[in-house]
């Protein structure tokens, strides 16, 4: 059965007939072709379809499509203007982050959300907070050492407002 | 310490600068197999048995292929008319691509629905009726070589048990006579289990056949490109896939870990698959389909290790049974097919060893792929790290003083091994203290003496480790027969930047960045100049491809060698601008210059832009050059590693308080991409050393198939890794160094398991085997009080 469904995606509105099963994962990857997030698990384990709906970041590969009607949506293209860096993608370029880069898109987007919610966070919340989502290259000390120093930027981005 | 030749603006070896592969993959715009979308292209998915071993009574297409969209199901039978039913594993043995009568694991492929979409295709295969008529499966390795045991392989010929080979190094009756009259023999069956790589993306393929062009496109999931574009050639070279025609191209990987290095069926299918219907065939492998269907380890190794009553070590000996389920699909070299497993005599100097392998059939999914380690060193490493603390707890000396007293010494290098090696360099004995300095080992010593007087456990593990890495030298070494050499081609432009590329391929390493840093240093271009590209086979040098550690050793000295050869042309150019003798031309990163008169100069700009503008009278022009490099030897990575673990005693939770790692990995290109690898590897190396291993139930089922059950470490089971180096340049590389990305995983699992069981050892427990469980904690104290 098809639905109709409007969202808004990195800010620009989206209308579209889909099926009643279809993932919104596979509808952000393969109808709207952004493809910066990504399927690892199938099972909600891994984080790597993590993105932003509504603010709070949520696992698309175990959320229909039509759930989503009406949401505002947010993937790591759309999280700093192109050729810009959100303070989070700085951080993790700049504290080696990431290897292969598979999972750092849903690390991002996560670490965006525990910001929000925890602007000052210990090391051991910070490991608690992206413990969803799974790294098999890093070791996480480096993502652990780029969300600091993106908590940190984003403090004083803050301040100095 | 090392010390920087060039600035931090040219980048060469030594400087940790950023990486250059970094901004595709923060804004998203890496490029995954699965973000390949070409026109009109099908999705594949697999359907696989649910039984370990069954005879396939039919497989009944009709509902399937009645489903709107499903356009083909291919089964054994259709592979079986061009003769692609079956193909060769890197090791020579065989593997089925899709069965004709029999499966022989869960999960095994049976047949593949080809579809216009995801869905689609999905419900196709569970339309798909398969008859199956199930038998009893063998799971224990042990009972396969009963006399009784049912032969697993019948289609082999020559095949009388289940037995796949018998493999020996060493001198047995030397080692035999040694132990049997030595003060002190320690025993012990250590088990490594199955386990998976895991790696966050899993495996797939787009493969498209053109069939005006005859030209046949794979984008694939692979660590090893230019083998496997002879691999498909030589498997469907019969049907009309000739090696000119196939192009090969790796994109970005997200995760290889040895994973990415097999031919999987599936990829073969998706091959015969748009051979035969002509358009472009997807196949994304899910979670499950990936836990299951591949493994490394699976090594059940009986050890013996023989020492004076003072500690002094005079032989060990290993006998090893290795489950490589219904196939070997080890990638290992041809000439080793245990891998470097010979290196489990370890950091330590004496005369005597033997090790031994019988490798068996079973039904389970094949075996051998690694698990981000060169070639059966992790099993090696676990060996004798386990036995030489076995050892000190026997003769209750301090298991540091003891390995201390054992090490080959600094001076002995290039040191002999009894199984064959020789190693390349080394200060054993620096690289302990300085972990030991680091970690703080004396306090910790006193501090458990404390705890256990408070009847509190405690444990401190150490493992020193020598690897093996960067396979050739090719008279050695070959896959396939296809010698393990490596390759780089630079081209430097007129205007002085340069591309480079490479027979390796990156999959998370950083090779964008690292071997640009190589080519800065032998150079002088800034490595901001230098482009780098890897993994397609029709633009790309040959090359044997990323694993087992061995792209800084073989193409990071290729691209060495091949600027050194630049560099000399760069001179006869440099003598003809300034108009004097090629003898009179110096160099220093970056410029030629007059002898004694260093104010007369051209720099590696101008003498790049000359190779095209203004070459000296007879020279050909242009300023490239190519470097197929064969290592005269291997590298000999190695550390220490001390961990400190406390174990609550009634519920056997497991608190890894400290972790310190000292690697000596030769000279470092990136000292920040060096540390990450090692933090990485560290984790793969708890994740088997306490929470991953594939399960089985007796009639083969596979228990923990799913990221639910099998636990892969989250930051919060991951240590804060604390790390440090010390350096021995390898003395035959170009650049001294070593290689690194595996030593952590190496190094890392024996350093845990020796702490645990030193934290248990006042309860009378002297070996667990990994993972260590809290379960398994609780259990072995229950036993024991």
């Amino acid at each position: 059965m098809k639905h109709t469904i409007t969202m808004t995606i990195n800010g620009a509105p989206v209308t579209a007939e889909v099926d009643s099963r279809l993932l919104l994962v596979h509808f952000i990857r393969e109808n709207l072709d952004l493809t910066g997030t990504h399927i690892g698990c199938d099972t909600s384990n891994c984080g790597a379809c993590t993105i932003l709906l509504d603010g709070k970041s949520i696992k698309s590969c175990t959320y229909l499509a039509v759930r989503a009607d009406g949401a505002e949506i947010t993937t790591i293209e759309g999280l700093a203007p192109e050729g810009t860096n959100h303070p989070l993608q700085q951080a993790f370029h700049d504290q080696h982050g990431l290897h292969c880069g598979f999972c750092t898109p849903g690390m991002i987007l996560r670490s965006v959300d525990l910001l929000k919610n925890n602007p000052n966070p210990t090391e051991e919340e910070i490991r608690w907070g992206i413990s969803g989502n799974l790294c098999r290259c890093t070791g996480y000390n480096n993502i652990v050492k780029s969300v600091q120093q993106a908590a940190k930027e984003m403090q004083n981005e803050s301040e100095s407002v | 310490m090392f010390k920087c030749k060039t600035s931090a603006e040219v980048g060469g070896m030594g400087h940790s600068v950023k990486r250059k592969e970094d901004a595709r993959f923060l804004h998203g715009k890496g490029n995954y197999v699965d973000d390949v979308k070409l026109p009109g292209q099908l999705t594949m998915v697999m359907v696989r048995s649910p039984y370990a071993y069954a005879k396939i009574k039919g497989i009944n297409k009709e509902k399937a292929l009645a489903i709107p969209g499903v356009l083909a199901v291919i089964t054994g039978e259709d592979l079986a008319q061009y003769n692609l039913h079956w193909m060769p594993t890197l090791l020579s043995d065989t593997q089925m691509v899709l069965p004709t009568d029999t499966v022989m694991h869960q999960s095994q492929e049976v047949c593949a629905v080809i579809a216009t979409d995801r869905y689609v295709a999905v419900d196709g295969a569970e339309a798909v009726e398969v008859d199956y008529e199930p038998m009893q499966a063998i799971v224990d390795p042990f009972k396969a070589l009963d006399d009784d045991a049912p032969l697993l392989r019948p289609d082999k010929e020559g095949q009388e048990d289940n037995q796949i080979y018998h493999w020996e190094r060493g001198d047995r009756s030397k080692t035999d006579e040694v132990i049997a009259n030595a003060d002190v023999v320690v025993k012990e069956r250590i088990y490594l289990p199955r386990i998976h790589v895991a790696s966050i993306e899993t495996c797939g393929c787009v493969a498209s056949y053109d069939k005006d062009t005859q030209k046949l496109l794979v984008y694939l999931t692979t660590q090893a490109p230019h083998a496997i574009r002879t691999v498909v050639a030589l498997v469907a070279g019969h049907v009309g896939l000739s090696e000119e025609k196939i192009r090969i191209i790796a994109p970005d990987i997200g995760g290889g870990f040895g994973g990415k290095v097999p031919v999987y069926p599936a990829y073969v299918v998706a091959i015969a698959a748009t051979f035969l219907i002509g358009k472009p065939v997807k196949w994304i492998e899910d979670r499950s389909e990936n836990l299951v269907n591949g493994f490394a380890r699976d090594y059940h190794m009986d050890c013996e290790l023989a020492a004076t009553k003072e500690g002094k070590i005079q032989a060990f000996k290993v006998s090893t049974l290795a489950d490589h389920g219904y196939t070997d699909s080890s990638a290992n070299p041809s000439k080793y097919p245990t891998g470097m497993f010979s290196i489990c005599t370890g950091s330590y100097d004496y005369e005597h060893a033997f090790a031994e392998l019988d490798a068996v059939y079973t039904n389970k999914a094949p075996g051998g792929v690694a698990y981000r380690c060169s070639f059966r060193v992790t099993e090696a490493v676990h060996a004798i790290e386990r036995m030489v603390d076995k050892l000190a707890a026997k003769i209750e000396k301090d298991p540091a003083l003891l390995r201390l007293e054992n090490f080959i010494k600094k001076e002995q290098f290039p040191y002999a091994s009894p199984l064959g090696w020789s190693y390349d360099s080394g200060d054993y004995e620096a690289t302990l203290k300085k972990a030991m300095d680091m970690i703080g080992y004396n306090d910790y010593k006193k501090e458990q003496a404390e705890k256990r007087a408070q009847g509190k456990l405690m444990g401190i593990g150490i493992c020193t480790f020598t690897e093996v890495v960067g396979a050739g030298p090719s008279k050695d070494f070959d896959i396939l027969g296809i010698a393990m050499f490596d390759s780089a081609e630079i081209r430097v432009h007129p205007t002085g930047k340069a591309l480079a590329r490479f027979g390796t391929k990156s999959q998370g390493q950083g090779h964008e960045t690292t071997y640009a840093q190589i080519l800065a240093e032998e150079l002088g271009i800034p490595y901001t100049d230098i482009e780098i590209d890897e993994g397609d086979t029709d633009t790309a040098p040959y090359g044997l491809g990323t694993y087992a550690s061995r792209s800084t050793p073989t193409a990071g000295a290729a691209a060495a060698m091949a600027a050194r050869k630049l560099k000399a042309k760069g001179k006869k150019i440099a003598a003809h601008l300034l108009e004097v003798s090629e003898d009179d031309i110096e160099w220093e990163v970056g410029k030629y210059f007059v002898k004694g008169a260093p104010e007369k100069s051209k720099t590696i700009q101008d003498v790049a832009f000359a190779a095209y503008t203004n070459i000296p009278p007879g020279m050909e022009p242009g300023f490239e050059a190519t470097h197929y490099y064969d290592p005269p030897n291997l590298t000999f990575p190695n550390g220490a590693y001390i961990c400190v673990v406390e174990v609550e005693q009634e519920t056997g939770a497991i608190d890894v308080k400290r972790f310190v790692a000292i690697d000596d990995c030769g000279n470092i290109i990136n000292p920040m991409i060096v540390e990450g690898q090692v933090h990485g590897g560290l984790t793969q190396g708890i994740a088997p050393a306490m929470y991953e291993g594939i399960e089985y139930d007796d009639e083969g089922n596979v228990l923990n198939g799913t990221l639910m059950d099998y636990l892969v470490p989250t930051a919060v089971e991951s240590p804060h890794w604390e790390t440090g180096h010390t350096i021995t340049p390898s003395p035959h590389h170009p650049l001294g160094a070593k290689g690194v990305a595996e030593s952590p995983t190496v190094g890392a699992p024996p350093a845990i398991a020796n702490a645990i069981i030193d934290a248990l050892a006042p309860l009378g427990i002297k070996h667990l085997d990994i993972p260590i469980t809290p379960a398994k904690v609780w259990e072995a104290i229950q036993a024991h009080s």
